[in-house]
């Protein structure tokens, strides 16, 4: 039951543009009715595909039959080859998170409440932000080794520098109205932080942290291509060197499952713990 | 206990410039009074409420609450556009005060639920305040300040947001609740009619910076209702209001 339906039940709906403001989307944005639409394409070009390369007129070098690459991901995985190198490369992408994202958020938080502290951290995350990440691996490797240590550095900045800004932004997103409320009722420090900041700030921490997790996930491919024998990067490289297209397609469209997969295991996070977000981008 | 403040003057910093809100505003509000501070757009207001709440310091002057140890009473503030926590439900939004304030949850939530039920949102504390009319939103708003008691009770064009037939169905609740207004009120508006049909005093500011050009008493019996409006009195009153404000809405509408 919506919004509308409970104050219609209720007969409360006392100002009627309430009900007038959620019918529009109601009826013209049904996602029910109207998701296939966005399937359409996709699975008209993977049918055109199939048949295509079935008839011989795609090569089959470059372009196998879909169902020939879902047939090697079947056997890969029964073989344990990918599960190995798909759970390696999510380690990485697990600790190199929890470590680039855990102090970005916490210096996020930090900058965006406190103006000084933010006034003297601007300029050195301005300047640090635009070097490329990967551009900053050879000396992570000089200084870390080439063994799992310098991987998960690199991530770890990667991610934190997206989990940083969106917390800083999400701090500053407040209203002002919410911090002289919290204080006009004497709400301490600690209490304005737990029941203003931190809440008020999270949607655009959630978009920073589905930002990071994305450019994690770039990042480990792209180092597992340079400087690894294990890892879905690794597994691509080393599919490319011996020259196995399916393995290729295999490594792209786990790699494109894993990226999508996180993606929905964020968005059902954010669903259940901002509930009240929704709210926010719907008017 | 009374509200007193003392010739309060306060400046604003806008761009390097100098921008003054408030100069020399002094009034008293005493222990039973409603108080209106009536002003165009701009003149100060807000900034008088904020500094009767405390969440900004006068540069010149001063605030007592006369016959309050500490000068430090309980106040609660009710804001414009309810300033409810998007982040909260309705009731974690109505109890915020008292949490704040250390009160327990079975209290808190003993205290509110009364309220609520009165106020027609008993079956919305678990909803968030997306999922209200704007009315609902503002008598929530209402709640968290009234649930917390307070002492002296602040308010900043509440109804300024609303459409002209909810306004008029919630300063219709405002008087009930109010009942016979035991506790300073310092309500911000610039709408006359509802000050004549809310104070027992209003006092008129001058457009910015805001000074107190001149004061109203209105003697219509409490409890109030709606139907004072339609009074003569009302009308004569309104008048003589209008007439002392003209020129600095005039003023403002210049600029």
């Amino acid at each position: 039951m919506n919004a509308t339906d409970r104050l219609a039940k209720a007969g409360l709906a006392d100002t009627p543009d309430e009900a007038a403001a959620e019918t529009p989307f109601a009826e013209s944005e049904r996602p029910g009715r109207e998701s296939w639409l966005g399937l359409l394409l996709p699975v008209s070009l993977l049918l055109l595909w199939e048949v295509t390369a079935r008839a011989g007129w795609l090569t089959q070098l470059f372009f196998p039959a879909p169902s020939v690459v879902v047939q090697t991901l079947i056997r890969l995985m029964a073989s344990g080859e990918l599960p190995r190198h798909l759970g390696i490369s999510l380690q990485r992408i697990g600790q190199g998170f929890l470590l680039g994202a855990i102090p970005g958020l916490v210096l996020g938080l930090t900058m965006g409440w406190i103006r000084p502290v933010r006034l003297l951290l601007d300029p050195l995350i301005s300047a640090f932000f635009t070097v490329p990440r990967l551009a900053l691996f050879p000396l992570l490797m000089m200084i870390f080794g080439v063994g799992e240590a310098s991987k998960i550095v690199i991530i770890a900045i990667g991610v934190f520098f997206p989990t940083l800004i969106n917390s800083v932004a999400g701090v500053r997103a407040i209203h002002e109205v919410h911090f002289e409320v919290a204080r006009s009722y004497g709400a301490r420090p600690w209490s304005i932080f737990t029941r203003v900041v931190l809440p008020g700030s999270l949607p655009l921490i959630f978009a920073g942290l589905r930002l990071s997790l994305g450019l994690a996930l770039l990042l480990v491919i792209g180092i597992e291509f340079i400087s690894a024998r294990t890892g879905l990067g690794a597994f691509l490289w080393f599919a490319w060197e011996t020259f196995k297209t399916e393995h290729v397609y295999v490594g792209m469209l786990v790699a494109a499952l894993l990226g999508a997969g996180i993606a929905a295991v964020l968005r059902l996070a954010e669903h259940w713990l901002l509930p009240w977000s929704e709210g926010l981008f719907h008017r | 206990m009374q509200v007193a403040c003392h010739e309060i003057s306060l400046a604003y910093r806008v761009r390097g410039k100098r921008l003054e809100a408030l100069s020399d505003v002094s009034f008293r509000v005493a222990e039973h009074e409603f108080v209106c501070v009536l002003g165009p757009s701009g003149c100060g207001k807000t900034t008088l409420l904020k500094i009767l709440a405390g969440l900004l310091q006068p540069q010149r002057g001063r605030v007592d609450f006369v016959g309050r140890p500490g000068n430090n009473p309980l106040t609660a503030m009710v804001f414009q556009d309810h300033g409810l926590f998007p982040w909260m439900t309705v009731l974690q939004n109505v109890t915020f005060g008292l949490e704040m304030r250390g009160v327990g949850r079975d209290e808190r939530e003993g205290r509110a639920f009364p309220l609520l039920e009165r106020a027609g949102l008993s079956r919305f504390t678990r909803n968030y305040p997306h999922e209200l009319s704007i009315g609902m939103k503002q008598r929530a708003g209402l709640l968290r300040a009234f649930v917390t008691d307070p002492e002296v009770l602040l308010m900043d064009e509440p109804f300024a947001s609303l459409d002209a037939q909810t306004k008029l169905v919630l300063q219709d609740e405002l008087l009930r609740m109010l009942g016979d207004v035991p506790r300073p009120v310092v309500y911000v508006t610039h709408d006359i009619d509802e000050a004549i049909l809310l104070g027992d005093r209003i006092i008129v500011l001058t457009a910015r910076p805001g000074r107190v050009q001149g004061e109203f008493r209105v003697t219509f019996p409490r409890p109030r209702t709606l139907a004072v409006m339609h009074t003569p009195a009302f009308a004569d009153l309104k008048g003589l209001i209008w007439r002392q404000l003209e020129e600095a809405v005039r003023s403002v509408a210049r600029q």
